[in-house]
Order: structure tokens, then sequence, then C-alpha cells
């Protein structure tokens, strides 16, 4: 079965508005979902860079869906969702 | 830990600093101070927390107070942030106490008080009643009725419950306080008694509606670098772990912000270990029963104000932000100097000691980082002049300081026990204070007090989470070279 991958930016905007929090709330979920999921960190993914996108931060994508003011609900909910769809 | 809820709060208010932050590099701060509040919640947005947009500009405008460094609680409410922003840029000095509530964001939670819910299950032993000393509960309506007049808090009727139906409610601030220095005023809002307040800052972390805020000197620091002022930074051992980084690439970030140069707080810390080894050494000499460590501000404060009785226990040795700073200026008097702080409590001793001049927090770096586009992932890598040693950049870790002091002992080893009271709360200042008063710790002789459960990577203006903090400043301590190794080189 393929994995449904979560990247978490760890570019600067989004390390400080709490991407990395995030990702380590992500982590302990790891074992729920193991073998169905894969989290890495990756540099910047470049979605901040107008000017008023830093608000929005921290992005996460989950396989290629930018998942804007993430928080883990939201990226749970994305997870769940296409877990659902690959059945 | 940093939860889910408390993220939230976290990110608003770091996203105030960072428009607060660009406003102070436009050409119009004033303006685009005043403006905040309308540029995050503009005409027609919707509003996301409170009951109207209204509402919500009227925090912003509060939480934006705070950025500039004022009291919100001494605000008319009247004069417009861009008066306040003026302000900010004449004042010679910042604000005094660290921390400062937003009353319009303040919930005015109701008064702790211990209820009978729905869930009683009117029962003919009642042993609600028979456990109550202070015969403040009743049978009305068939249902058991707390007077919350007489009724004194100690839950003896909860545990009685069989049912469990009696609960006690609490207000997340005044809970998390560890030296009771929140109380409502007659409005319901809570008010810090200023005189209690250790500034350690657990209330802000606390209020699930971000309604307490530290009084930020950002502008402070920005407006003497703008002044072209030879403004140098001090950067606590903490903030390698919470920078998405290399450490090397540090210094070359904090100098595309401005400052002149950069050194590692870790270069105190050796001085501070080796004194503090040498204070221990002769404390025992002379037969004293414990020790505590000096470098936790919180503790300081709370040595200060709560426990004067374990003064004569406490170290003298100074913190290792005290020897940065002193070797500073004695090599740049005129240098105005900065110290990068993961936590508030920082601020008092800052404002205490002359050889520092402000404070900027983790969190007010990563947005000024933000504001003016800097990634740090791009940046140049540079070593620090000065190698510091792997126990002081383990200053930053709980049991840290004790293993450095360990580490430079000269004598018998098994003369040193360590203790570590891994965060400040309740329970542990009730723990110090026996110690004070029978001056005996059973548990050992070398104290080590961190105000935080985890230590400085911990604070309450940290940026990542603790266990990737961890790793990242272990990896750094790991590339220094030990105590030990120093020795033997010697």
């Amino acid at each position: 079965m393929r994995k449904i991958t979560v990247k978490v930016c760890q570019g600067t905007t989004c390390f400080v508005m709490g991407g990395e929090i995030i990702k380590s709330m992500l982590n302990s979920l790891e074992e729920k979902y193991a073998d169905k999921i894969e989290i890495s960190s990756v540099r910047c993914l470049g979605a901040c860079d107008k000017s008023d996108s830093f608000s929005k931060a921290p992005y996460i994508m989950v396989d290629d869906e930018i998942i804007s003011s993430a928080t883990l609900e939201k990226v749970v909910t994305v997870i769940e969702r296409k877990l659902k769809n690959d059945q | 830990m940093t939860s889910n809820s408390e993220l939230e709060t976290k990110r608003l208010k770091r996203e105030v600093l960072v428009r607060l932050i660009r406003a102070f590099l436009s050409d119009n701060f004033a303006e685009n101070a005043r403006l905040i509040p309308y540029d995050m919640r503009p005409k027609y947005a919707e509003a996301p927390f409170r009951c109207c947009n209204y509402k919500e500009r009227g925090i912003l405008r509060a939480r934006t107070l705070a950025g500039l460094g004022f009291s919100i609680e001494e605000d008319d409410e009247r004069t417009l942030l861009s008066d306040y922003a003026k302000r900010a840029l004449e004042r010679e000095k910042p604000d005094s106490n660290p921390l400062t509530v937003v009353e319009s964001a303040c919930h005015s939670c109701p008064s702790s008080q211990v209820y009978v819910t729905e869930l009683c299950q009117n029962c003919v032993a009642k042993p609600c009643m028979n456990a109550c000393r202070f015969g403040a509960i009743s049978h009305i309506g068939g249902k058991s009725v707390i007077n919350p007049e007489k009724c004194k808090k100690c839950g003896l009727c909860m545990s009685a419950c069989p049912y469990g139906a009696i609960v006690k409610t609490v207000v997340p601030c005044e809970q998390a306080c560890p030296v009771n220095a929140i109380t409502k005023d007659e409005h319901g809002y809570a008010r810090i008694d200023h005189e209690k307040c250790i500034s350690c800052g657990k209330c802000v972390s606390a209020c699930p509606f971000g309604a307490v805020h530290p009084k930020s000197q950002v502008i402070d620091v920005l407006k003497q670098i703008k002044a072209g002022k030879n403004v140098i930074a001090l950067i606590a051992p903490a903030l390698i772990g919470h920078l998405p980084c290399n450490p090397e690439q540090i210094q070359d970030a904090l100098k595309k912000i401005g400052f002149s140069a950069v050194y590692e707080v870790a270069q105190g810390a050796d001085i501070t270990t080796q004194i503090e080894a040498k204070d221990f050494q002769e404390r025992l000499e002379q037969s004293a029963t414990f020790m505590t460590t000096s470098c936790c501000a919180g503790y300081t404060e709370l040595v200060k104000k709560h426990l004067p009785e374990i003064k004569p226990f406490v170290s003298d040795a100074k913190t290792p932000l005290y020897y940065t700073a002193e070797l500073i200026k004695k090599e740049y008097p005129d240098a105005i100097t900065v110290f990068i702080s993961p936590c508030f409590a920082k601020r008092r001793e800052v404002l205490d000691n002359p050889n520092v001049n402000y404070l900027m927090n983790f969190e007010e770096l990563g947005a000024t980082l933000i504001a003016m586009g800097i990634e740090i992932d791009a940046c140049e890598e540079k070593e620090f002049d000065y190698q510091s040693s792997k126990e002081a950049r383990e200053f930053a870790l709980t049991g840290g300081v004790s293993r450095a002091v360990l580490a430079a002992w000269k004598g018998e080893k098994d003369a040193v026990k360590p203790v570590v009271i891994n965060g400040l709360d309740k329970a542990s200042i009730r723990d110090l204070k026996i110690y004070a008063k029978t001056g005996k710790c059973p548990a050992g002789n070398l104290i080590e007090v961190m105000c935080c459960p985890g230590g400085c990577i911990a604070g309450n203006a940290c940026l990542g989470s603790l266990k990737d903090a961890f790793k990242k400043v272990t990896a750094y301590a790991e590339k220094g070279q030990s105590l030990e190794e120093r020795k033997n080189d010697e």
C-alpha cells in the first residue's frame, strides 16, 4: 500500500508560527497510522512568499495538498479523508 | 509542552508582533501600527474567535500595545495606537513589570468553586454532607447544594461522593500561578499582583484566551539598531534548539537583523560553572548541608519575594548572562547589549543588571526574522569565536547545571549529590520551604532549580518542541569540548 506523505515546512516563518510543534504532535500519532503515513520536515515550501500569507503559516503538505493555518485537527482530517479514498 | 490550543493563542500573538515590526520598518510606523487591528480584521471579514470584528479589533489593539511595551491596565482606551507608537520611540527606558493582562481578552472566568452537578443521585446516605467540615452542604430540591460562602474548597465532598458528581472548577491562570499572584479585580478581570509575581509566565501559557502578554522591548531594540548603535546579541544556550538551522548559522541571521556581534551566553556559563563548583566546595568544607543553584531568574525572584529563608543556601555564583555581559561591557563600554531569552522571567534580571540593556525573547526574535524576510536556513555558517564547553551548552537542559558543577568538581565526586527541581509549582515550592526551615535536604546536597519543567529549552517564549530542542542542544553540546578534556589539556 502506498504511504501518504506529510511534509512539514521548516522554513523560518512556518517554524516560528508553530510548524515544529505540530510536527511533534503528528509524530506521536505515527504509531496509530503505522505504515500508512510518512512524516518529514522539508525546506521552505514557498507558500508564504506573498506579503500577508505569513499569517496563514504554518503550512503543511499532505501528498500534494497544501494546508494553510495548519493545526493538528486539520492535518488529521485530510489524512483520514485520503485513507478512506485509498481504500 | 505546548498544546494545540496554546498554539492558537501563540500564533495570534506572534502575528501581531510581525505586523508591528513591519510597521516599524516601514516609512510610517505610527500610522501602520494604528492600522494593525484593521489589517488583521478588515471590513466584512468573519470574526474567527469573538462575537464580532469590533471586539476582535479591540483585543488586537491591546495586544499591539503589549507589543509596543506598554501596560494594558494603564491604557485609557482613548489614546490612538499611533500615539502609543510615537511614545514607544521616545521612551528612554522600557516599563518595569514584565507581564500585562489584556482586559478585553480576559474572559473574566467564573471564580473557582466546588459545585454539585446534575449527576447528584439524591442518595440516602449523603456522604457529601457528612464529609463537609464547614456545614456548607445542604439538601435543597432533591439535590445537594453547596453554599459558596461557607465552602473552603477542601474537596472532601468530592472524594466522598460515590458517583463523582461533585466537581471543582478552576481559573486557568490562577491555577497555573505557583505563587498566588493572580487575583480578580472588582470587574472579574485577572489582575497580576507585581509584588508577588515572579514573572515565570506560567499564566501566559495557561490562559486559553491568550490574555496575558509580556511587555515587549522589541521596538526599543530595533530603534537602537536603526540609530546605528553598536548593538550586541547575547544568545541563551536554549536558542540552539529553537531555530530551524545549524547553530553556526545563527550569527549570520542575527547580523542580518542588524546586531553587530553575537556572543553565546554559554561563554559565561563556563565561568558560572567554575565559580559555583568552588562556592559549593567551600560551603561543604564549612559543613553546609546543601546549596541551590542560582541561574534561573524565576527561582531568583521566588527567593526574593517568597522564600527569603533559603537565601543563605543559594550559590553566590552569578548567572551566565551576568558574566557574559560583564565581559562584553569591559571590552565595549558603549555597546548596547541585548539578551536573547527563552523566557519572560529574565526580564527582571535584565532590569537589575546595568550591563544588560534589553531583552528580546525567542518569539520576538522569530517575529523579527519573519518581518525582515530572513530565511535562516540560507544564512552563512560561522563558528563562534569562543568555543563553549559541552557542559556550558547543556545549561539549557534540566540537570545540565548540576552536571556542569560535577564536571568541574575538584574533590571526591561522591561528595556531590545532585537533586533536580524540574519545574516550580506549589508542591516544589513547599519542598524548598521545608529544606530552608529544617536546613536539610534529604534527597541530596546540590539542588538545581529550574522554573520550567525541562529547563530553559521549555521556556515560555520558545518556538519549537521540547523533544526536538533537546535533540539539537544535545547534539551541539556533544561537539563541544568537555570540562574533563579541558582539564587534561591544561
